[in-house]
Order: structure tokens, then sequence, then C-alpha cells
């Protein structure tokens, strides 16, 4: 057990909490399989103990850290945020962790950075779908932010989630929450931190460039050619009820990070 | 026993009465653990999304199944096997039904708009959608007196059961994200089933006899 201290305002909803049970049977974690249920299935097996982060890239204090490095010091907080998935799909979590700028003011970036990504654990033996020969994902799971997004108050690095370390399968030990994006961009079981240049390639855009940009800001006006997004279905939700509830631009952050975006076409940088 | 015990069971009305009856129940079963799964709340977070891909898998099943029948019954001589073929493809119906119903009714929640849209701009709801439409004309056309009332539209008709089933097949393509066990297994008991009927026609075409 965690005993973080709560985050009011910006960092919290008083939206229903999608129950424990939901936030941790349905999930999309490809490394261990395509069905919901998969991550949490096949990943209890999953070692966190000991983990370390490889940082490196355009920054003066590269290096391999434990996650300890971070934890100690850090007095971890609690955020109830939104996770809106690119599927149509949201939920409200309480979420423990720290923010991702604590953890980038201590590497120092050089002027050179511009853009951070992030990379999850290969391993093949752990991790069913990485061995599968039907999986078309070129390991590992690469995402990425513009180093002003990286820096934002909002974007956050989870450990934990309702008061506890977090289950394998909702990406432990650590984990990027990116509240404003779709979930695909918040990578799980992070071991790889690079300072970049350059835009860094990121796996679903790899995969699919038309349906995938790097940007993948919550949008209810930029469709997803496979589903409309001007909607979500918020979980858990039963059969007979209406569960459908407007998107909201930004997924509801829009005070927090429109000025991030100002002057761009957000239909062009989806 | 010998060559004529083999005939007896092969010929025996009573084995295959209880063989259709058999896979009549067994077609049920999915259905059966679907409403149970509705009625005890175990479908997960999102039990219509979880409908939609149970009934999507049972409707291709039935739909090779039903494909399968002919080529058992000429390899292994089994003619009292074909009643099945219309079971089997009527099965499919239904769990087609059942997805369409599910997504008309719990994904889309009636918004009789994004139909429109949906059928329009998604190419796999297109495809789904026409594969479904060709289920529905089958299963309408596929009593005794629908037969013969159709007389020899009747067969064209029922052979775009194989554009249905390709048609499923892209469907399930285009809605795979990261792996593609599921399209190459079904794809190819598909590939199988249409090659042995390519196989067989073109067989039959060189072995008529030529006249001049």
């Amino acid at each position: 057990n965690i005993q973080p201290v709560e985050r009011g305002g910006d960092f919290w909803t008083d939206e229903d909490l999608t129950p424990y049970r939901d936030v941790v049977t349905y999930n999309n974690f490809y490394e261990f399989g395509m069905n919901k249920d998969d991550p949490y299935k096949y990943s209890q097996t999953f070692k966190v103990d000991p983990w370390s982060i490889d940082i490196g890239g355009e920054c003066d204090k590269p290096g391999v850290y434990h996650l300890e490095d971070f934890l100690k010091p850090q007095q971890l907080e609690e955020r109830i945020y939104r996770l809106r998935c690119v599927e149509r799909w949201s939920m409200v979590i309480p979420w423990v962790g720290f923010s991702l700028a604590d953890l980038i003011r201590r590497v120092e970036p050089n002027s050179k950075a511009k853009y951070v990504a992030f990379e999850t654990l290969v391993d093949p033996e752990q991790m069913p779908a990485q061995r599968s020969r039907f999986s078309i994902v070129d390991w590992p799971y690469r995402e990425g932010l513009r180093m002003d997004e990286a820096m934002n108050p909002l974007t956050f690095l989870a450990v934990g989630l309702y008061g506890n370390y977090l289950p394998p399968q909702n990406g432990a030990p650590i984990r990027l929450v990116v509240p404003w994006k779709y979930g695909f961009k918040s990578v799980k079981s992070i071991v790889k931190i690079r300072f970049t240049e350059q835009e860094p390639p990121t796996t679903w855009n790899m995969m699919q460039p038309s349906e995938y940009g790097f940007y993948a800001n919550v949008n209810p006006n930029v469709h997803h050619p496979r589903w409309r997004q001007d909607m979500e279905t918020r979980l858990p939700r039963t059969l007979f009820s209406v569960s459908r509830q407007d998107t909201l631009m930004f997924n509801g952050y829009g005070d927090q990070v429109a000025h991030l975006y100002e002057g761009m076409d957000l239909a062009r940088y989806y | 026993m010998g060559l004529d015990g083999v005939s007896t069971w092969r010929r025996n009305p009573q084995l295959w009465l209880w063989l259709r009856r058999l896979v009549w129940v067994l077609a049920c079963v999915p259905f059966v653990l679907q409403v149970q799964g509705i009625v005890t709340n175990t479908l997960g977070a999102d039990p219509a999304k979880e409908l939609a891909l149970d009934t999507g898998r049972w409707t291709l099943r039935f739909l090779l199944m039903s494909l399968a029948i002919t080529p058992l019954r000429e390899i292994f001589s089994l003619g009292s096997l074909a009643p099945l073929r219309r079971t089997l493809g009527l099965f499919a119906l239904f769990y087609a039904s059942l997805h369409f119903l599910v997504y008309i009714l719990f994904l889309l929640e009636l918004r009789w708009y994004e139909i429109g849209t949906d059928i329009l701009e998604r190419p796999y709801i297109t495809v789904g959608f026409v594969a479904f439409l060709i289920l529905l004309a089958m299963g309408i056309t596929s009593p005794k007196r629908m037969v013969r009332r159709l007389g020899k539209r009747w067969k064209p008709l029922h052979r775009m059961v194989y554009l249905a089933a390709v048609l499923s097949i892209l469907h399930l393509v285009w809605i795979l994200r990261t792996d593609v066990f599921d399209a190459v297994f079904y794809g190819t008991l598909l590939a199988l089933l249409l090659a042995y009927r390519g196989f067989n026609s073109v067989r039959k075409r060189t072995n008529r006899p030529i006249r001049n």
C-alpha cells in the first residue's frame, strides 16, 4: 500500500470511478495478447523487481537508473484522470505516481532535446504476444511526446492505482499517463527513455499512419477511419443502459493543454 | 459385416437423424453461454463488445462448417450428410442476426444516422453488412416452397455464399490490429474449401465426353 497525497484541482474529477475490477481486467496491453482480458490472464507472473530504466540521448545525466532512484525521494501523488481509448471507450481511474516533469528535470535535458521517446520492455519469455509468429507489431512498443507536452503538469508517471502498486496488466512497475491523448500514447512498463532532436517513431503510427498520428490528441471532430470519435462509452456498462456520452476536446483538459497546439491544424496533425 | 456393414451404417436413417439432432443441440451451446454471460454479468466491463465479438466468431465458424459439408460428403461418400449443410448454414444466419442486432441495439444504441455513415464510410462495416444481407437472402429462400418458387434462380443466389464467406474474412482482417492468427487460420480454411470446389469443377468439366 502507498500513502500518496491527493492532488485536487486540475488533477481531479468528481465523476464516478471505474471499479477496480474493471480497471484491472479490461486492458489493451498487446504484449500479452489481443483480447481485453488477455493481459490480466497472461501477466500475473510478470517480474517487476528489480526494474531499471535506461535514460539517454540529449541530456546531461544519462544512465541506467533503478526505479527506486525515482521513487525514494519522491512524494507520490494521487490523481483522478479520465482515460479515453481510441476504440471509443473510457474510464475514470485514480492513479498514484509523480509528474514526468520531475523525472525529466533530474536528468537535465540539453537544448537539443525537442522530443522524449519511450520504450516498453521486450521479453518474449514473459510476454506471449512477442513470441507469436502472427504478430505484426515491430517490438518494442514505442511512444513519444513533444518536450512541452512532456513537461506539462498533467503528464504523469503512474506506479500505482487505487492506492496500490500497479498490477502487471496496467503497465507495472511504471507507465506514462497522458490524459488528453488517446490511451495508446500512455506507454506501459517503461524500460527506456530517450531525448531526441527529431520526432521519434511511434508504434501505431508505424503500423498504420493513416489511422494513428504522432499527436493522438482526443478530438471529437477528427474521426478515426474505424471509429467515430464524437462519443464514447463510459465503462463499465451494462447492456440495457445508455452508456454513451459526448467526447470532449482534449478529453476535457483543454484549459491546461490547448495552448500547446495554438496555430496547429489538428485535422492534419491528428 | 464387411462392406455390407459399412453401407448399412452409411444409410441408416435413424443414425443420421440423431446426428442432426445432436448437431442442432451443440449449435445452440454458444447462444446458451452468451445468455448465461448476460444473466450472470460475466462478460466483462463492456458486455456489448464481447457479445459482438463472440457472435461474429460463431457466424464465421458455422459458415465454414456448412461449406465443409459438401467436400466431406464427396470424399467420404457420406450422402446422408447433405441436410447438415442447410442446418449449419441457418445457424450461421442465426449468429449473424444476433451479431447485427448487438451492433444496432447495444453498440450504436439505435442512433440510426450513425448506421448510415458506418455502412458508407467504414469498409469493414460495409462488407460485413453485405455478407449479412446475402445470408439473410439465402435463409429466406431456404424452405422447400421457396426453392420451388425460385426454380433456376435458386442456385446462383445460393452460390453467393462464397462471396459472403470471403467478405466475412475481409471483415475479420479489417478489425484485427496486432496479431493476424485468426485471419490466417480462418482464411486458410476458406481457401482450402474454395480450392476443393475449384479443382472439382475443373475435373468435372475435363471428364465430360467431348462431342464433335
